[in-house]
């Protein structure tokens, strides 16, 4: 099936209230939902035999700060290895209520990604089995990839670098005066 | 009958085992946290991230063209694949088509990467699993593979080669022959790889039967690349989205049956071949031309674009002011672009707002989701066997960690 007439069956019968949008740029179709159904919407997206999204290739977070009401949008990009078509879906998080239901239930590659979104952008997955940080400290204050953290890091170091530097001052006495 | 009742009233305690971060099995910094009874593991928690730089905040943060070299050292044992993907990325989210000469040598280029970086897998992982003698063979033939990059762009690791649009400096005649003999001899330098380990009873019992992973499991968990062509999935990327001067030759994909460690290792194996056989098509077929598009855009590429001026008609024309509003000077849109590299599917998704940085650049590296399929893979499996798995699905932290 073309990616258009996926959007368009998703848009015309399936779900016309959840979809918002839309888009189409070099051949590659996104549409837009409300985050309310979006594990109804792949679940249907994997489970249809003539869809058949089998494969999660990406799930991703995005920030509009500024640009775009609501802020945050989740980015899931599907795809079918028997009919080789691709689709991506994009769920909106308004910033007050930054929840979305996960989909490790679905795929199960989901789960690392889901977590890395939390790490990064500070969307809560509900229903996820293992919500952790994953690639930033654990006590890490603060979302790395939102637009209004600095590219250079918070005023306020983290702890356990404060505690390399302090070691490193504290064993300067040992080292060699030659 | 006694010795079963005195097993009976032993009992095993569960014991918490930390591997890693700097451990040699782990192939940089990733810690495994395992729950052990006696000997199984019960459970694995992966823990990653000690090697995160920032790579999409930074490249966020830069235009197209300086961005680039970062993608070198996502995965730093096979850079030029990663720069490609880049490349191919970009060009398909401006429009831009690459002359066929450079399309050839991009392809030449992705393939000895794989082929470097298959032979260093090898390597790593059948010393990880006590096959010593392979390591020091591998290593011959990466050098020659190291020394031909070298030749072309002078560097041997971080090679930024690739441009968006074409590639740097065209390749020379003695590049190409050097590499032609390279694929003259490689086969060989298979088959001797072959006869160390191939009926190697060790080797057998550390793979066969190890890590097994159905095929419906793999694609659910998004495995990709060898890892998923050894549990019998044929998707590859080169073949389902064609890019470069992959629909110009001719190859097959090599697939496994059971989805063990060890059809995995033969999978890379038929790889190595299949890659030496591009290489050849490729230089025999490489036209002539240009190695840059035309409408590739400047080294020196604007962060944004000029301000529209609005001339006051108020005072006439005497003022001019500048509107709040820039000219696009990239395609504003986004883009998702998949890409075959040797560990398996490097996607690439860019989010452009007309402007010459990238609004959000996000990696799909393949490191980052076989690392999370270990738990899956290592669950009742020996200690021992945690190593196997670890060199079997391939990871290299630098990408995974981003």
């Amino acid at each position: 099936m073309e990616p258009t007439e996926i959007a368009g069956l998703l848009k015309k019968e399936r779900f016309p209230l959840e979809v918002k949008g839309i888009t189409e740029f070099r051949g590659q179709v996104s549409v837009t939902v409300g985050k309310g159904k979006i594990v109804e919407i792949l679940q249907f997206l994997h489970d249809t035999p003539e869809l058949s999204f089998d494969y999660l290739e990406d799930l991703c977070g995005m920030d509009y700060l500024g640009r775009k009401e609501p802020r945050f949008e989740v980015v899931y990009h599907l795809y079918s290895m028997d009919h080789r078509h691709r689709i991506r879906i994009k769920a909106e998080v308004p910033e007050e209520d930054c929840v979305i239901d996960s989909v490790v239930d679905i795929w199960e590659g989901a789960n690392w990604h889901e977590r890395e979104c939390l790490d990064m952008f500070g969307i809560v997955f509900n229903g996820h089995p293992d919500l952790r940080r994953i690639l930033m400290p654990e006590d890490w204050e603060g979302y790395p990839l939102r637009k209004d953290y600095p590219v250079e890091g918070p005023e306020k170091k983290w702890r356990g670098f404060v505690e390399v530097l302090d070691k490193a001052e504290r064993f300067k006495q040992f080292e060699w005066k030659g | 009958m006694e010795q079963m009742e005195i097993e009976k009233d032993l009992q095993t305690r569960e014991l918490t085992l930390n591997m890693g971060p700097q451990h040699p099995a782990t192939h940089g910094v990733l810690r495994l946290v395992l729950e052990l009874d006696g000997e199984t593991v019960i459970k694995c928690t992966p823990h990653v991230g000690y090697l995160h730089r920032g790579t999409e905040k930074l490249s966020e943060n830069r235009t197209y063209i300086y961005a680039l070299p970062l993608m070198d050292r996502l995965d730093y044992i096979s850079s030029m694949s990663n720069d490609v993907g880049y490349c191919v990325a970009v060009e398909r989210l401006f429009g831009i088509e690459a002359p066929e000469r450079a399309k050839y040598i991009r392809t030449i280029m992705s393939e000895m990467t794989r082929i470097s970086s298959h032979i260093i897998w090898l390597a790593t992982h059948a010393l990880d699993i006590g096959a010593m003698t392979v390591f020091l063979y591998s290593f011959r033939e990466r050098e020659w593979l190291i020394d031909l990059f070298e030749m072309t762009c002078g560097a041997r690791l971080t090679v930024s080669y690739p441009r968006i649009g074409g590639v740097r400096c065209d390749v020379s005649r003695e590049f190409l022959d050097s590499l032609y003999k390279f694929t003259e001899e490689f086969p060989k330098r298979i088959e001797e790889y072959e006869t160390l380990i191939d009926q190697n009873r060790i080797w057998l019992q550390r793979t066969k039967g190890i890590g097994v992973i159905s095929a419906r499991d793999a694609v659910h968990c998004g495995l990709t690349g060898p890892t998923l062509r050894g549990s019998g999935v044929s998707y590859d990327v080169r073949k389902h989205e064609p890019y470069d001067a992959y629909p110009f030759v001719d190859f097959e994909v090599p697939v496994g049956e059971n989805g063990d460690v060890y059809d995995r290792y033969r999978c890379r194996m038929e790889e190595l071949r299949q890659s030496n056989r591009i290489i050849r098509q490729c230089i025999e077929k490489m036209p002539d031309g240009h190695i840059l598009a035309d409408d590739a855009p400047d080294l020196d590429m604007p962060p944004e674009g000029r301000k529209r001026l609005i001339p006051d008609m108020s005072l006439s024309h005497a003022c001019i002011s500048l509107s709040d509003e820039c000219e696009h000077i990239t395609p504003a849109g986004e883009f998702y672009s998949p890409t075959e590299v040797p560990k398996g599917e490097l996607g690439f998704y860019i989010v452009s707002d007309g402007s010459g940085m990238p609004y959000r650049m996000r990696f799909r590296s393949p490191s980052f989701v076989h690392a999370s399929a270990l738990p899956r893979l290592c669950k009742g499996h020996m200690v021992a066997d945690v190593i196997a798995l670890i060199g079997t699905i391939d990871i290299v932290l630098g990408e995974c960690d981003r």
